[in-house]
């Protein structure tokens, strides 16, 4: 981190407290974890104190951490198995009455403070409740509008307090929320134009779901620099 | 007869000022326009979705597919996400390269907006002399990746390949022969940065011809001037970036403020707008015109005196070149990893943003251990313009909206994803 995110870091950590838990981050940015309860004031105040003046969300989105780390093809047995394995795509199914694990769901605010130049990312898990809520942060940033709609759409979170949460990109009479991970990605419905009927009629897919490259998790020390240049023996 | 007060109108997808697929659902008393209400996503096309399902290289084309004017900057922005997780800085030969063709997309982009936003208000030339200019960047583009628009030329590590020594030239054939074709190939002689450099010696004057046409036109001016008028306080609250920040008068520009590459090595200047409106944003994009062509001009003299490797040299990133993957083993495994599997990013999140032609192009990126990223969010600059039409054309006429999504420099690659 560079001084001046670390001196953001201590403002932050003076000023909320344990109301915003700063999570450690390789990249030198700085990422805070936020309960959904305060969102709004935390937000206020992020937007209007001295030091802080985050004056712009520069952006908002959706996170379905169902399956985070999991890797599809198993390496620490591949030698005593040779190269025979492939990956059957695995189709996940989640009971939509069931609750969720309470971090599976998370919405990101990317802020921006133009007078200050400092970022700050700001995350919230939205609990165990089906379907997700979490307040709305468009009477703070108004750009939170269409940003709010889309993660509505794609991820099926709600949005509380925002006064017009419809579906942004997806058709018209669209059913699901296809970025969530249990949303195959070739969808479930696929529309052809049948000459009887003389029109276009909804169908299930016919699509084959496909791996083509495995999500594959490397712990070996290929991505460690300082053991890449030595002898292997040595 | 009734009168007829309020009504609502349809204004696309399918009209030549939509610029692409955009529906507008206009509620108009008269002529005046009481809501805008914009329908997206005709183009959605889950690219980050799909980018989940993929190693981390092989979305870099389809971020070219984002905003297919401004093709490279995109893959900028993702593959700066990538390096950031990865910990990986490109040489400074690969910098420059980067920052030269960012700066010709740039100038690719402003093109074409400058064309069609003058089309869509009535002004036909100067679209045809903007497409003539564009044809030059569109061959360099080729030159240096051999595709005019869908590069996939950056990586992460660095750049694909290093500036080819001969421009390609045109080739006899039944259009082209003779004096003209001539005339055609007379500054491909040299290298593609002899190109470069005769380009940008002549490209002053072609601004200059565009704003002969444009700048005191009356025409233009009463159609520009007080149009879409956005404040200050306003666009920030909005989450405007870009030449629509910069057009409300708020100096804030990320090669200025938060340098990425080479741009702090670099000298230009950031122009800001005054009033808010599609007139000064139209000066400052004309502006940034000029300030991409002096860029260009510095990267140009400083790739000719410093020749060096393009990308990094660490194979378990970039794969090693043909003719080493030929003789050595190692190099063979080293490519047969790469390109099967793909090379593991450590667990993290990074977000990194470019100043895109259009305003701030960021890649939120969620990476979990694996070759295949866990999330990609693109925070794409003209998705907040657009969810500001209706604040922008309320109380204006059916005409200004036009206008107003000219101004905003709508494209709808990266508005739907």
């Amino acid at each position: 981190m560079t001084p001046r995110t670390q001196a953001l870091a201590a403002r932050i950590a003076a000023r909320f407290g344990g109301q915003l838990r700063i999570v450690p981050a390789q990249t030198g940015e700085l990422t805070c974890e936020v309960d959904k309860e305060r969102l709004l004031e935390v937000a206020q105040a992020l937007r209007d104190e001295e030091g802080l003046r985050f004056e712009m969300l520069i952006d908002l989105c959706g996170v379905d951490y169902l399956g985070h780390g999991q890797a599809e093809w198993n390496t620490s047995t591949a030698t005593s198995r040779g190269f025979s394995r492939a990956a059957m795509p695995e189709v996940i199914v989640t009971d939509p009455e069931a609750s969720f694990d309470a971090r599976r769901f998370a919405v990101v605010y990317h802020l921006l403070s133009i007078s200050g130049n400092q970022r700050l990312r700001l995350r919230v898990f939205t609990g165990a409740g089906n379907p997700p809520v979490v307040p709305s942060v468009i009477e703070i940033w108004r750009a939170a509008d269409w940003y709010e709609r889309e993660a509505f759409d794609l991820f099926g979170i709600l949005f509380e307090g925002h006064p017009d949460l419809r579906r942004l990109l997806t058709d018209y009479g669209f059913i699901g929320h296809p970025f969530r991970k249990d949303f195959p990605t070739s969808g479930n419905v696929e529309v052809r134009y049948d000459p009887d009927r003389g029109r276009v009629v909804y169908q299930p897919v016919s699509i084959e779901p496909r791996v083509l490259v495995p999500r594959i998790a490397r712990d070996d020390n290929r991505y460690e620099t300082d053991l890449r240049d030595k002898p292997a023996n040595g | 007869m009734a009168e007829f007060q309020q009504f609502t109108l349809n204004f696309g997808p399918q009209h030549p000022a939509a610029h692409g697929v955009l529906r507008l659902v206009l509620e108009m008393d008269g002529e005046v326009i009481q809501k805008a209400d914009p329908h997206i996503g005709l183009l959605h096309r889950g690219t980050e979705k799909l980018a989940e399902s993929k190693p981390y290289s092989q979305s870099i084309g389809y971020m070219d597919r984002l905003d297919y004017v401004s093709m490279m900057c995109n893959e900028h922005g993702y593959v700066l996400a990538i390096e950031k997780l990865l910990g990986v800085k490109p040489p400074p030969r690969a910098q420059y390269i980067r920052v030269m063709f960012d700066e010709i997309t740039r100038i690719l982009n402003h093109l074409l907006w400058l064309g069609c936003h003058g089309l869509d208000i009535g002004a036909m030339t100067v679209f045809l002399y903007c497409f003539r200019e564009r044809e030059d960047l569109m061959d360099c583009y080729e030159a240096v990746s051999g595709t005019r628009m869908h590069a996939t030329y950056y990586r992460p590590g660095g750049v694909y390949r290093d500036l080819p020594d001969v421009m390609p030239k045109y080739q006899e054939s039944k259009w082209r022969s003779g004096a003209g074709l001539r005339r055609l190939n007379d500054n491909r002689g040299g290298s593609l940065l002899d190109f470069i450099e005769d380009f940008t010696e002549r490209f002053p004057a072609c601004i200059d011809d565009y704003e002969t046409l444009l700048t005191d036109n009356r025409i233009w001016k009463q159609r520009t001037v007080n149009i879409g008028v956005v404040t200050p306080e306003r666009a920030m609250q909005l989450g405007f970036t870009g030449p629509m920040l910069r057009g409300s008068g708020i100096a804030w520009d990320l090669r200025k403020k938060q340098p990425y590459e080479v741009y702090a090595d670099l000298d230009f200047d950031i122009p800001v707008g005054v009033n808010g409106d599609c007139y000064d944003r139209y000066l400052v994009r004309m502006e940034e015109l000029r300030q991409s062509n002096r860029i260009i001009r510095q990267c140009v003299n400083w790739l000719r005196a410093n020749p060096g490797p393009v990308t990094v040299d660490d194979h378990k990133l970039v794969p090693p070149s043909r003719e080493q993957m030929k003789g050595d083993m190692e190099s063979l495994i080293h490519h047969f990893k790469l390109f099967t599997e793909g090379y593991t990013v450590p667990a993290g999140e990074a977000y990194a943003a470019v100043e895109h032609p259009k305003g701030e192009f960021g890649v939120y990126l969620v990476a979990d251990g694996t070759n295949k990223p866990f999330r990609v969010k693109v925070r794409a600059p003209g998705f907040p313009h657009l969810a500001a039409m209706d604040e922008m054309v309320r109380g204006h006429m059916l005409p200004d909206v036009v206008a107003v999504i000219g101004t905003q420099d709508i494209v709808f690659g990266e508005i739907d994803r």
